[in-house]
């Protein structure tokens, strides 16, 4: 289709979509989140290797430890998947844009709640 | 999708070569060409260019080249001082302005080539009209809508240095087109260039439609693809910073929700 509206009519467009600034904020806000969250991650790891399925399982019953893995893998994918967005939208459109960002958010609600569900099953001794 | 090569008909050929004869001190030159009118692709042409006979900027050098050597060489200028931002071009790897670069800050041969990542409309002529329709949304000008004052708006010095290092920017486009963001989605990404002027209103104590202004630019397109790669900042021939512009505009978006 040959498109014979204005430049200005162009840059216009469909007209602000009034958003983003929730997308842009929450990307900043799980990124503070995210660094002591990943550091006592990683030193927990650290500090187990080597310990046996029982400790392990112990560890994860605590309840602090409970809530700072599902913190942890919570806000790690919430992250993720706002940040795999930007990426869409800056090097994919049309059709494809819409369906990566889709499936990515749905991947990312599926896997948070699979890790949730696992972390509960092993923590409470299901 | 984003495109990360050059479309077939924009691959750049060798062009033709301009032998300066009996020059001593000579600089040599390879400048972009391509015209509409010829079905060619691309070329980059060299010139040898006599430098005991021309100016110290590259500007001059463009200017004797079409003068002396080559008259059909397109590129546009104006003020010749770096005020008119009409000679924005790619010098050596980075948009600048031709009449503010010095021959002599460049090693070896110049390379020059238009700004990239726009059409060409011939040689170093960029097609500069998206831009300056982005230009136009933002409606670049004071909007009041309190009675006008029988005198001038006034300013506190304090509210007026607000405005110092957005009120220089001469809308030459170096940072826009230096800006991969803008090369990905230039069509509804604004750019840093539009988004300084568009803070530049924002920041004016004078004028009445700041929630407006941000309604109008809070956009995942239109201002959020900016990722502070800070090309725009590094690239500015008028050493201003595009990037802490939009930084500025980002937490006053923040700030109206918090």
């Amino acid at each position: 289709m040959t498109d014979l509206r204005t430049p200005l009519a162009r840059a216009r467009g469909l007209g602000s979509a009034k958003d983003g600034v929730h997308h842009w904020w929450m990307q900043r806000l799980t990124a503070i989140a995210l660094i002591p969250l990943v550091v006592w991650f990683a030193v927990s790891l650290v500090m187990m290797s080597g310990a046996d399925y029982a400790v392990v399982r112990a560890w994860i019953g605590s309840p602090l430890v409970m809530v700072l893995l599902i913190l942890t893998i919570g806000i790690g994918l919430h992250h993720g998947q706002l940040g795999m967005q930007v990426v869409w939208e800056d090097y994919t459109d049309g059709a494809l844009r819409v369906v990566m960002i889709v499936l990515t958010k749905f991947i990312a609600v599926v896997f948070g709640l699979g890790a949730i569900v696992a972390i509960m099953r092993i923590g409470f001794g299901g | 999708m984003a495109e990360f090569a050059l479309p077939a008909n924009s691959k750049i050929g060798v062009g033709d070569t301009y032998k300066a004869t009996g020059a001593k001190n000579i600089k040599t030159f390879k400048v972009y060409r391509w015209s509409p009118d010829s079905g060619n692709k691309p070329t980059v042409d060299t010139y040898e260019v006599d430098m005991d006979t021309c100016g110290p900027m590259v500007l001059d050098a463009l200017i004797k080249i079409k003068n002396e050597i080559d008259s059909s060489l397109t590129f546009r200028r104006s003020c010749r001082e770096g005020v008119c931002g009409s000679c924005a071009m790619n010098i050596d790897g980075t948009n600048t302005l031709a009449c503010t670069k010095f021959i002599n800050d460049v090693k070896g041969d110049i390379k020059i080539y238009p700004l990239p990542h726009m059409p060409v409309v011939k040689d170093l002529v960029p097609d500069l009209t998206v831009p300056y329709a982005q230009l136009a949304t933002i409606e670049p000008w004071l909007k009041s809508t309190s009675q006008p004052p029988t005198r001038e708006r006034l300013q506190s010095p304090e509210e007026r240095a607000k405005l110092d290092g957005l009120w220089e920017c001469i809308l030459c486009f170096s940072c826009t087109t230096s800006c991969p963001s803008y090369w990905w989605s230039g069509d509804r990404y604004l750019g840093p260039a539009i988004l300084l002027q568009a803070y530049r209103w924002i920041a004016d104590s004078r004028d009445e439609a700041k929630g407006e202004r941000l309604d109008n630019l809070e956009d995942p397109f239109r201002l959020y693809r900016c990722h502070t790669i800070m090309n725009c900042t590094k690239t500015c021939p008028k050493s201003l910073n595009p990037a802490k512009a939009i930084a500025e505009i980002k937490k006053l978006l923040v700030e109206r929700t918090i």
